[in-house]
């Protein structure tokens, strides 16, 4: 029997977790965008790794990846992954005077990673709020490719055959503009149980 | 094919596999005996020769594919290889990990020499994700980056 097949239950529950992230990151994304910003959690599920890739469109869609790494009490890969177009709304908003449609440069992949690394860093902060793990983020890497090119470094760690993802998918909605963005968060296969046994155990209704 | 898949052909056909990233896509081939493998590597060396996942590793791929293409018909003698992949996607962190392409793509190269098997052709390295197809009986490998350049080999 697979041990992380959750309950409905569990499933709102993770929900829950998945609206602190949101919570904390639209903080985070007021401040860096200015105005007001709101975030919903249009999914949060574990699937398999396998399932990441169609999520964001197949494996050969191009599509922007900020990769996180994560050391401490839990480690692994996270993983954010916005679409072409949602990435370059972002850009043209954080970036002024920049033209749409211009090449990115490196003020563009730094926004990115900025995205990315306060999208995870919200995630990051929830659990560590819930289950009082410690946890230290890397700097973010950026990406531009291949769905599946970019989010195959992500099994390097996680040996195990069937590989859970924490996935948590959110809607950011800024002056009129609407970004879809993904987070996913591989745990190392050491660290997997261990983090999704106490998550299932710290969820108030699971 | 996915990752960590294997597969092999008989007859005129096509092998494909998407968005190879630090993976590297090994093609081993008999062009007269009309038989070929596509094997979606993921990391260099597996943590046991019995492992249920042989597509996934170099060493336990490329015996996997020798031993379904002889199976299916294959001359021992007569195999070549083609690979491509093998890409570090992401650039700027200095992280062991995101080096794995590499290593990978080091991996097949040592391991098809220890048994001996030519390569025709490959294209490895970079930092672009690579979409690749082998057709037969052409026995070209033809790799394909998201930014839409073609190679053949």
């Amino acid at each position: 029997m697979n041990p992380y097949n959750l309950s409905a239950a569990d499933l709102d529950a993770l929900r829950e977790f998945g609206n602190i992230g949101a919570g904390h990151a639209a903080t985070a994304f007021s401040t860096l965008l200015g105005g007001v910003v709101r975030m919903s959690v249009t999914d949060a599920r574990l699937c398999r790794f396998a399932e990441v890739v169609d999520v964001v469109g197949g494996s050969d869609t191009l599509v922007v990846a900020v990769y996180i790494r994560i050391e401490g009490e839990i480690a692994g890969n996270m993983f954010v992954v916005l679409s072409t177009d949602s990435a370059e709304r972002l850009v043209d908003e954080l970036i002024p005077g920049r033209e749409h449609g211009d090449p990115y440069g490196e003020m563009e992949y730094s926004a990115l990673g900025e995205i990315g690394n306060i999208l995870s860093g919200a995630y990051v902060a929830a659990i560590s709020d819930l289950c009082g793990f410690r946890m230290a983020q890397s700097i973010p890497a950026v990406a531009i490719d291949m769905a599946s090119a970019l989010l195959d470094i992500g099994l390097m760690y996680g040996s195990g055959e069937d590989n859970q993802v924490l996935l948590i998918s959110t809607r950011l909605t800024h002056g009129g503009r609407e970004i879809q963005a993904y987070f996913f968060l591989l745990p190392d296969f050491q660290s997997a149980s261990k983090l999704f046994d106490t998550l299932r155990g710290k969820m108030p209704s699971g | 094919m996915g990752i960590a898949e294997g597969a092999v052909m008989c007859g005129p056909g096509r092998l494909v596999t998407t968005g190879l990233g630090s993976c590297v896509g090994v093609v081993i081939y008999d062009a007269e005996g009309h038989v070929a493998g596509l094997a979606h590597v993921m990391l260099p060396e597996s943590p046991s020769p019995d492992t249920k996942a042989p597509h996934k590793y170099a060493d336990t791929a490329i015996d996997w594919l020798i031993r379904e293409i002889v199976r299916a018909g294959g001359s021992p003698l007569r195999l070549r290889a083609k690979y491509a992949g093998g890409a570090q996607m992401f650039q700027g962190v200095k992280m062991e990990t995101l080096r794995i392409g590499e290593r990978n793509a080091e991996a097949v190269q040592k391991q098809l020499a220890d048994r001996g098997i030519p390569v025709a052709g490959r294209d490895v390295g970079g930092h672009q994700g690579r979409t690749l197809w082998f057709e037969m009986p052409s026995c070209i490998l033809t790799v394909r980056t998201a930014r839409g350049d073609i190679r053949v080999l």
